[in-house]
């Protein structure tokens, strides 16, 4: 089946079998392996894409029905080839992951999170990533990732004099 | 884990979706996915042809009625967590809907999906037969609907036909101003399958006593059940009052058992989530102002 997909912001079409799922369309047919295979019937959160800004599993998906949103996956988060994402660079300045296979959807659920809102409580990140299985960190420090971009994004949004008044940096730490 | 090849096709109308329906017993509907994708992956579920209702306009929508909140069947579950007329009107649906699954299953998974599933632990569902909606059903020869009670008939099994699409559900809305919601569940992790779940809504006159009471059950036997607490009616609800009501009401449930859960388990905590679900719906009715509008 002929297939036209908004991918990144860019306009893709291939020929797909209807039981081809979005998560084996992207990476077999678009070559963005930054999507990763986990379990592939929606527990683990690896496959995690967003969908008109909304994180969805991409493994509950077949890519015949994607057609008309706009699709992000881990690969349109970053500015320019060879930079990161903010909310990426949180990550690895915290330690955010370990053998990074849950991280490509832990990022672009946080990334949905940050997008509605700069100043999350813990509750809400947690809510946030609370469908995202990850074997490594244990969370704590993918929690922290996540304070840490949201605290950046704060002061990238405020004058710098009024970032010097508040002190919501020890707050993240 | 990859599904076994199927048809898919999206027809444009409600008309044209049952129209394939009907003549066809190897196809399935699709919406969210949520549920039936899995069973695909695992080929727990082989439809020949998946025909795509999740774009169809007469199934989308929220929309109000006199003594009813009418909600498409393709509403997505996080659509509806985030919706003032539900949050306003059916608060026990708002309420219960952060417990189905995650974020991002509940920004594809629907509401008419989880009503046609017929999980016997799943929230929706509960939230319905507590409540007394009505399920309204499309097929080619014409609209049905029936009660949430009548809908449900086992574990996965409903009394839907193969011809039958769900349209919409539709919830009653309380007239009271004093109105609260209480909700427990139990499960391994937090949106996990519920072992027990109980819901609540009371509504609570000027001086505090019950005017009108739902409780509901989920979890525990092969459907979600609405467990007749009316003696309860005219009283204060004092805590520790429902223990009796409660008891009496749990009294012939046949309680599953499983690997998760024994029966006397589920029996047990269904009696102490129950009691607490009336007492937290009780204190949110009664922390309303006694005059004055919703």
């Amino acid at each position: 089946m002929k297939v036209e997909l908004l991918i990144n912001g860019v306009s893709r079409s291939a020929d797909i079998e209807p039981r081809k799922t979005l998560l084996d369309a992207l990476r077999e047919d678009f070559l963005l392996n930054g999507t990763h295979a986990g379990c592939e019937h929606g527990v683990c959160g690896a496959c995690t894409v967003l969908v008109d800004g909304e994180p969805v599993r991409s493994c509950l998906m077949f890519a015949v029905q994607a057609d008309g949103y706009e699709i992000t996956t881990i690969e349109g988060l970053a500015p320019a080839p060879g930079e990161l994402s903010v909310i990426q660079d949180a990550f690895c300045e915290t330690h955010g992951l370990q053998c990074g296979y849950c991280t490509p959807g832990m990022i672009l659920s946080a990334h949905a999170l940050l997008q509605r809102s700069v100043t999350p409580t813990r509750e809400e990140i947690v809510e946030a990533i609370s469908g995202n299985i990850c074997r490594c960190t244990g969370y704590g420090q993918i929690i922290e990732a996540v304070q840490f971009a949201a605290d950046r994004l704060r002061k990238a949004n405020t004058p710098r004099a009024a970032t010097q008044a508040d002190q919501p940096v020890a707050e993240a730490k | 884990m990859k599904p076994a090849a199927f048809d898919y096709v999206r027809p444009g109308s409600l008309a044209e979706a049952c129209e394939l329906l009907a003549g066809d017993d190897d196809a399935r509907l699709i919406a969210g996915g949520q549920t039936l994708v899995p069973m695909l992956a695992m080929r727990l579920a082989r439809p020949a042809r998946l025909i795509d209702i999740l774009r169809l306009p007469e199934l989308a929508g929220i929309g109000e009625e006199k003594g009813a909140v009418v909600v498409g069947a393709t509403t997505r579950q996080a659509q509806a967590e985030r919706d003032p007329v539900i949050r306003a009107s059916v608060p026990m649906l708002a309420r219960v809907l952060p417990w189905v699954g995650h974020p991002p299953t509940r920004n594809r998974g629907t509401i008419g999906g989880s009503i046609a599933n017929g999980d016997p632990s799943a929230e929706i569902p509960l939230v319905a037969v507590t409540l007394g909606a009505e399920i309204m059903l499309a097929a080619k020869d014409g609209s049905t609907s029936m009660s949430a009670e009548d809908f449900f008939i086992g574990p996965m099994v409903t009394s839907i036909d193969q011809g039958q699409c769900v349209r919409a559900i539709r919830f009653p809305v309380w007239s009271h101003p004093r109105i609260g919601v209480g909700f427990f569940e139990v499960s391994s992790r937090r949106s996990d399958f519920a072992f027990v779940a109980a819901a609540a809504q009371v509504a609570l006159d000027e001086d505090g006593r019950c005017l009108e009471i739902a409780l509901g059950l989920g979890g525990v036997a092969d459907r979600p059940l609405r467990l007749d607490v009316s003696s309860l009616l005219g009283t204060p609800l004092e805590a520790g009052s429902g223990t009796d009501a409660v008891n009496a009401a749990l009294a012939d449930i046949e309680a599953m058992s499983d690997l998760h859960a024994s029966a006397d388990y589920r029996r047990r905590v269904a009696g102490v989530l129950c009691v607490r679900a009336l007492e937290q719906a009780r204190d949110n009715a009664a922390a309303k102002p006694a005059k004055g509008a919703r």
